[in-house]
């Protein structure tokens, strides 16, 4: 394979259970050092797009490509030239930082001539140097999920999985670890994460959006913020809050309300020529609103604006 | 109830466990009708707390009351005036939704006309009436939380106790969540939530932030956001690693965090450094798309509040 073919292509890619259609004709190319973000809501078909990636589950049809190997073919092979990492189940906590890595390394079949070398590096890199024997369970989440990360890539994968690496962890830790994370693109490791945390989705170079089995977005961050949302949003700051929230719900150019506080977000279909109507229609009804102004959508505001939550029910099976 | 408007008042609030001071001093007041947040990492002492104020873990030392009810003296007291909603809330997986709300309205003693209405209130609002049938074993993370929710409720507490509630559970059903949660103020009710996320304190009226088992901080979402010493920065580029690398050093930076599609900086005074990091950045010949003042987020403030206390401390 040459550098510079996609380290993951996707294409068609389709996944049944029954009548049920889990992954429908996903088509996605991953490049080589590249952050790439898959986000969704609960059921919307990431993880098993995922488990087929890592060729734990075979396509129904499509074809997908890891690190140059067609997943439904060589899925052992596959699973030689990936790493996966979820904050929540990757260590055997009764275990001890070395006898986590060692066990580990041999999942992976680290070459002995060169386990004393990345036994080092991992120790160097979760600053764990000396805590050799500490139990694994005892050690602060920061440690223990560079730990974690060091244990997915013993085997130097091209490819990382990701899967809510950094969820409950204190901010300055996450932010070491996704400084690692970009340390590790940018000597050319395709990194896939997968999460709910749109924490986490800014830390992507590129997010793509999936929604009942198909891709509904896909962009940076910041083109997903400029460009995906459907409609305009305008923070709304008033009294009752709660009341003008219920009002709105149903309101005439309203497509979304939700909650901040003493505050609202609302998605109308185009922010400045909503916001006369709007304050009409709240004085009316007895609410007094002390600011009005358009605002930039968030990374949430872009999800929830794309995906559907009725639906997403429907999907699940 | 005593003369306080307070729903909770804990002071000085300490647990120590083997080894690890879980909560450390904590000292905070809820409101009547609000909705406080405990934000903070795992590890942070929300989840102790929160078991402290339920009445199911002795605190080490301390006063605190719930509802007017002191937990140290009479923690029975307190039960019956709250609803607590714990990271492994009991649901039964083998029954059906409707039959798992039946069994917490038996459990807590609600009547059966009384409870078919409000059962169909809280599952419309959760969007789940038409699951009744459903096994609760066959629903989505975030449905299990939300029926979590239903079940807690199925009773009018004066204060409600949720741990963590919307852990994975996706945006979309998060969103739901906090309608129901803000739809039961209305009601009298007066919430205590936990979250390690820390976008979500954004959603609180006020929040406590947690580090180690202390408090860092404690107000309005929009107070606390003013309280950064310093602006935050978001530069945009295709190359956020050569960006960086000519930002290091520069004066007046106090952080510099890589993300997917540049860089987000605090520096000390947005309106003098903008033009100094732009020209900075044309004469080193780094291409960037724009680079403008942005809101500061609360994990901003967390990140500096936990490097002063620390430099502090050294």
């Amino acid at each position: 394979m040459t550098s510079d073919a996609p380290a993951v292509m996707v294409k068609d890619l389709v996944k049944r259970f029954g009548d049920f259609v889990a992954v429908d004709h996903v088509s996605l190319e991953a490049r080589r050092g590249e952050i790439f973000g898959f986000l969704g809501p609960n059921g919307a078909g990431k993880s098993t797009t995922i488990r087929m990636l890592c060729g734990l589950l075979r396509p129904t049809s499509g074809q997908a490509m890891v690190a140059g190997l067609d997943v439904a073919l060589k899925p052992e092979a596959v699973r030689q030239k990936i790493g996966y990492m979820s904050q929540k189940f990757s260590l055997y906590n009764d275990l001890r930082v070395m006898e986590n890595i060692r066990f580990f390394a041999g999942m992976y079949s680290v070459p002995d001539s060169v386990l004393p070398e990345r036994i080092d590096w991992v120790l160097e890199m979760a600053g764990l140097k000396g805590r050799e024997s500490a139990l694994t369970g005892t050690l602060a989440t920061g440690w223990k999920q560079r730990l974690a990360l060091g244990c997915a890539v013993l085997h130097r994968p091209p490819i990382l999985f990701l899967d809510e690496p950094t969820s409950g962890v204190d901010p300055i830790s996450r932010r070491q670890f996704w400084e690692l994370i970009h340390q590790m693109a940018g000597e050319g490791v395709t990194v896939f994460v997968t999460t709910h945390y749109m924490d986490e989705a800014e830390y992507c170079h590129r997010l793509v959006l999936i929604d009942r089995g198909r891709i509904v977005a896909s962009g940076s961050p910041l083109e997903l913020k400029q460009q995906a949302m459907k409609g305009e949003l305008l923070l709304v700051e008033c009294e009752p809050v709660g009341t003008a929230l219920e009002l709105l719900q149903t309101a005439p150019e309203v497509l979304d309300a939700a909650i901040f506080g003493s505050a609202l977000h609302l998605v109308v279909p185009q922010a400045r020529s909503a916001i006369a109507g709007l304050r009409g229609y709240l004085a009316e009804r007895g609410i007094t609103v002390a600011r009005i102004e358009p605002i930039r959508p968030t990374l949430e505001d872009v999800f929830v604006s794309l995906t559907s939550n009725k639906l997403e029910e429907r999907s699940t099976p | 109830m005593t003369a306080t408007s307070h729903a909770i008042e804990a002071l000085e609030l300490t647990k120590e466990f083997p080894g690890v001071i879980a909560v450390d001093h904590l000292s905070f007041a809820v409101r009547e009708g609000e909705i406080f947040g405990l934000v903070g990492p795992d590890g942070a002492g929300k989840t102790t707390t929160l078991r402290m104020l339920a009445g199911v873990l002795t605190p080490d030392s301390a006063t605190a009351t719930v509802a007017g009810f002191d937990i140290g003296t009479d923690p029975e007291g307190v039960k019956h005036q709250i609803s607590y909603m714990s990271q492994r809330f009991g649901l039964y997986e083998d029954l059906t939704v409707a039959e798992n709300v039946r069994f917490y309205a038996d459990l807590f003693g609600v009547r059966r006309a009384e409870r078919e209405r409000r059962a169909a209130q809280l599952l419309q609002a959760a969007g789940m009436s038409e699951f009744g049938s459903r096994l609760a074993g066959n629903l989505s993370g975030g449905m299990k939380q939300k029926l979590g929710l239903v079940c807690a409720l199925i009773h009018t507490p004066r204060v409600l106790l949720l741990d963590e509630p919307t852990n994975g559970v996706d945006p979309v059903s998060r969103r739901d969540f906090w309608r129901i949660l803000y739809a039961l103020l209305g009601e009298g009710v007066s919430i205590l939530i936990s979250t390690s996320y820390l976008d979500e304190a954004e959603r609180c009226h006020r929040v406590a932030l947690l580090h180690q088992g202390r408090l860092l901080f404690c107000d309005t979402p929009a107070q606390l956001k003013k309280t950064l010493p310093g602006t935050v920065v978001a530069v945009a580029s295709p190359d956020p690693r050569r960006l960086r690398e000519a930002l290091s050093g520069v004066e007046g930076i106090s952080s510099l965090t890589l993300v997917g599609d540049g860089v987000r900086l605090v520096v000390d005074d947005g309106a003098r450094r903008i033009p100094e990091l732009r020209a900075r950045l044309a004469s080193a010949n780094v291409p960037f798309d724009s680079i403008e003042q942005v809101p500061p987020t609360i994990e901003d403030l967390f990140v500096e509040a936990v490097r002063e206390s620390s430099g502090r401390g050294e």
